[in-house]
């Protein structure tokens, strides 16, 4: 009897032994601090990693980031596209047990359009009937077009149709908060302790600065398929200290990777070293108000024409990104990314039309053109201004490069003071509109104000075009034309960059860069 | 001596209030706001954030709301980190700045004295050369090439250490950033105390210790030590206040919570409240570290007294 104990006892700690203790473990870098884990009060991608494994929203992302029904089981979309009716899983839990109700999602979406709650992103909801005048204050919170028609039926109205709304709504901003423990707790609300949450992990604990630890959520509705117990999230910002943890096998996921060690991690890590096409456009604004010779179509197509992207791309930065010559990054649904019609001609041809331009716009050897250039500080944007400089010296363009950290270079380009200046877009969702709304007129992220009515008008018929396909074919028309008028200079398409331990299952790359630990897991 | 001290904290108070003051206007003086960044919140959403944090007041009148809060311990909330209060913050990460900060100079001073000093009395000798020519490597070498050495041949290569993280203060984690932190102020006080010392040893009572016949041990630690670590004492006050208030590079390299970073973050996203925050506290402990060190001078030489 006690030798067949003891046997017993040898063979539960040879069993302990045998699979690794952190095996369940996932262990993951993310790029900076959290501001917040309440996903009202976040905007950074980093936060999305951490907020997306702890809540989920109507609507959620599949592994490969294909959207799939969340805490939505079914929905019904109301032939004009502006009434959306979502039956929620009877299923559904918070962390604490309590039942996730249609009331939970009613109640986060007045909190974030409450103008107290201070929410930098409230206006991603905008396409929700009255949310801007609920957000000014112009209309009462009851007025939102949102409304619990019994504990799981749901109805969402739009102030017109929004293709896009579905996806939406799997981002953070629409994610239910827990009515029950917001009004309890206030704003400590989203504490380690105090925090409950319906997604597949539950927050354990949270370290400023060190370290963030979820828990699976045992009333998660489909928690036997979360193969991991827990997750710990190490903000790290410098992206070599993530690399060299990643190294030492401290850590099994480092989002992104110093761009200057590519080379080396293809050489050394192949298999670790990840690199997808991501939904986001590196670019330069050029200056299209009065007064800037900018302003002058010939001349912002001269200095496009003049600009060698593959050479950026290969040779300045060498780190895997594609070169652009559309604004739209390629890869966005229902949609086809345009192109100048000069893409064709080789280098040569390219240089002789903008030559021409230039002269035609009065510009040449004898009357060089000075630009300002403005770029945030950066190395590889110092390399990428100093470069086009370069490439645009035989068009007789004398390039003064400003350099300033980001927070001011963004005022210098909200206020116009400059002729060129570098910028970038990561999409806030998947589809076309995101990045062609920022050369509509008026519109506050459109640095260099470009303006065209034509292409306003096209916006506007697309807006109102209920058909995906057909939809997307006027919106390339819109960014014909704004590639024709050169409004922007598309630099790369940026990539994202992981390096995944080669053990782990179920990291699929995807365009948007979103990975749940919900799918992830160890091989045996 | 109590009636000093009791002077030297009032002294503080105007001192305090000039830094806070200059740096408040300073920073609302640098163009761009916590809110701009690569994308232009919509000006309704824009606006309300900034009355929110009372930004859209004048200048003067912010001020003013700030010094009130200031007064009643209320470093406000940080525009950054939303889920904590500045003051969380620096109480957060204090602690850990504070412990790997007098490691660290503890181990600076345990290891650059005794080198200071045997470079000192075997002064132009081989022992000499070396010990000043490591020295001044260590000056010279800045800490964000020796961190991510060290992390890199420590951590990754021999796997003997963790490459980063806090883990709560465990030793393991603490070795790398420690040593890392103490190379420079190593080289630092070793040549102040070389220096100092030889200084000492070419006074008159030295001279008039050794006709005595005095041993030359008894010489050393009997007479001239206690003197020569004056310009030490002089400059451990502002070094413990900077390494304790946390080193930006180490803290970012080795991923620790400490507070250092914040004064750089919070400078760079415009986040006003941190950095004054940071600039309150950095100046409180200043004044109180300059103050510990003075007192410590009249235990090291008789000569000062701070009875009057």
């Amino acid at each position: 009897m006690l030798k067949q104990r003891a046997l017993l006892g040898a063979c539960i700690t040879l069993g302990l032994l045998s699979t690794p203790l952190y095996a369940d473990t996932l262990r993951i870098s993310i790029m900076g601090e959290p501001a917040s884990l309440d996903p009202h009060k976040i905007s950074g991608t980093w936060e999305n990693d951490v907020a997306g494994d702890l809540f989920e929203g109507l609507i959620t992302e599949a592994a490969d980031g294909e959207r799939i029904p969340g805490v939505a089981e079914s929905w019904e979309i109301s032939d004009d596209g502006t009434v959306y009716t979502f039956h929620l899983r009877e299923n559904a839990r918070w962390s604490d047990g309590e039942p996730v109700s249609a009331e939970d999602f009613v109640f986060a979406f007045r909190r974030i359009l409450n103008p107290a709650t201070a929410a930098d992103y409230a206006y991603l909801l905008y396409p929700v009937k009255n949310a801007e005048a609920v957000y000014t204050s112009e209309a009462d919170p009851e007025t939102l077009g949102i409304e619990a028609l019994d504990d799981h039926t749901l109805q969402i109205t739009l102030e017109r149709s929004t293709p896009y709304f579905l996806d939406q709504l799997s981002h953070y901003t629409a994610y239910p908060v827990p009515r029950h423990v917001v009004e309890e707790h206030g704003d400590a609300w989203s504490r380690p302790g105090n925090m409950v949450s319906n997604g597949p992990f539950a927050l354990e604990r949270w370290q400023s600065q060190t370290r963030i630890e979820a828990v699976r959520n045992a009333h998660y509705h489909s928690h036997d398929d979360v193969a991991l117990d827990r997750v710990i999230y190490f903000p790290i910002e410098e992206r070599n200290t993530a690399l060299n943890r990643f190294r030492a096998g401290e850590i099994d996921v480092a989002r992104d990777f110093p761009t200057q060690q590519y080379g080396w991690l293809q050489d050394n890590l192949p298999d670790a070293t990840q690199t997808a096409p991501f939904l986001g456009i590196y670019y330069f604004v050029v200056n299209s108000r009065d007064g800037h010779p900018t302003a002058d179509p010939r001349v912002r197509e001269a200095l496009s024409l003049a600009t060698r992207r593959e050479v950026i791309t290969e040779q300045i930065l060498g780190t895997g990104e594609e070169p652009a010559y559309s604004f739209v990054p390629p890869g966005v649904s229902h949609y086809e990314p345009q192109q100048p019609e000069w893409v064709e001609l080789s280098q040569d041809e390219r240089m002789a039309r903008a030559s021409e331009l230039m002269q035609d716009a009065g510009y040449g050897p004898d009357n060089p053109l000075e630009l300002m250039l403005r770029y945030n500080t950066s190395e590889d944007h110092r390399r990428v201004s100093i470069a086009l400089g370069a490439m645009w010296e035989p068009l007789g363009v004398e390039v003064d490069l400003y350099n300033s950290e980001v927070a001011v270079h963004y005022t210098d380009l909200r206020q116009g003071d400059f002729d060129v200046g570098r910028a970038g877009w990561i999409g806030d969702y998947n589809d076309a509109q995101n990045f062609l709304s920022l050369l509509e007129s008026g519109v506050a992220n459109n640095y260099g104000a470009y303006s065209n009515p034509e292409f306003d008008a096209l916006m506007a018929q697309a807006a109102d075009t209920q058909d995906l396909d057909e939809r997307g074919e006027i919106m390339a028309q819109a960014e014909r034309l704004a590639l024709d008028d050169a409004a922007v200079l598309p630099i790369y398409y940026y990539v994202s960059r992981n390096l995944v331990n080669p053990a782990l299952q179920g990291w699929e790359n995807n365009i948007e860069d979103i990975h749940r630990s919900r799918w992830v897991s160890f091989e045996d | 001596m109590l009636y000093y001290v009791f002077k030297r904290l009032l002294q503080a108070i105007p001192t305090l209030l000039i830094v806070i003051t200059v740096s408040f206007f300073l920073m609302h003086m640098a163009p761009g706001g916590p809110f701009d960044g690569e994308r232009q919140l919509p000006a309704e959403i824009e606006a309300n954030l900034l009355a929110t944090y009372h930004l859209d007041q004048p200048v003067w009148k912010q001020y003013l709301l700030y010094m009130g809060n200031l007064l009643q311990g209320d470093f406000g909330p940080s525009f950054r980190y939303k889920d904590f209060s500045v003051t969380e913050l620096i109480m957060q990460g204090f602690p850990v700045s504070l412990e790997l900060g007098l490691w660290a100079i503890g181990l600076a001073l345990l290891i650059g004295m005794p080198l200071g000093i045997i470079a000192a009395i075997k002064r132009n000798s081989t022992v000499d050369y070396m010990v000043m020519g490591t020295a001044l490597a260590g000056v010279a070498v800045p800490n964000f090439v020796i961190a991510p050495l060290l992390a890199l041949v420590f951590g990754v290569l021999l796997a003997w250490l963790p490459v980063g993280g806090w883990n709560d203060g465990h030793w393991r984690n603490m070795v790398l950033p420690v040593v890392a932190l103490s190379i420079q102020q190593i080289a630092y006080i070793a040549r102040m105390m070389r220096a100092s010392m030889i200084e000492v040893l070419g006074s008159q009572y030295i001279r008039t210790a050794r006709a005595k016949g005095l041993a030359e041990h008894e010489v050393i630690w009997g007479h001239a030590l206690r003197p020569a670590l004056l310009p030490v004492a002089s400059y451990l006050g502002p070094a413990i206040a900077g390494i304790i208030t946390g080193s930006v590079v180490i803290e970012q390299i080795f991923g620790i919570p400490g507070i250092g970073r914040y004064f750089v973050q919070g400078a760079l996203n415009r986040d006003y409240t941190l950095v004054m925050g940071t600039v309150v506290f950095y100046g409180a402990l200043i004044v109180l570290v300059n103050l510990i060190v003075d007192l410590l001078y009249s235990a090291l030489d008789p000569q000062i007294r701070y009875d009057n």
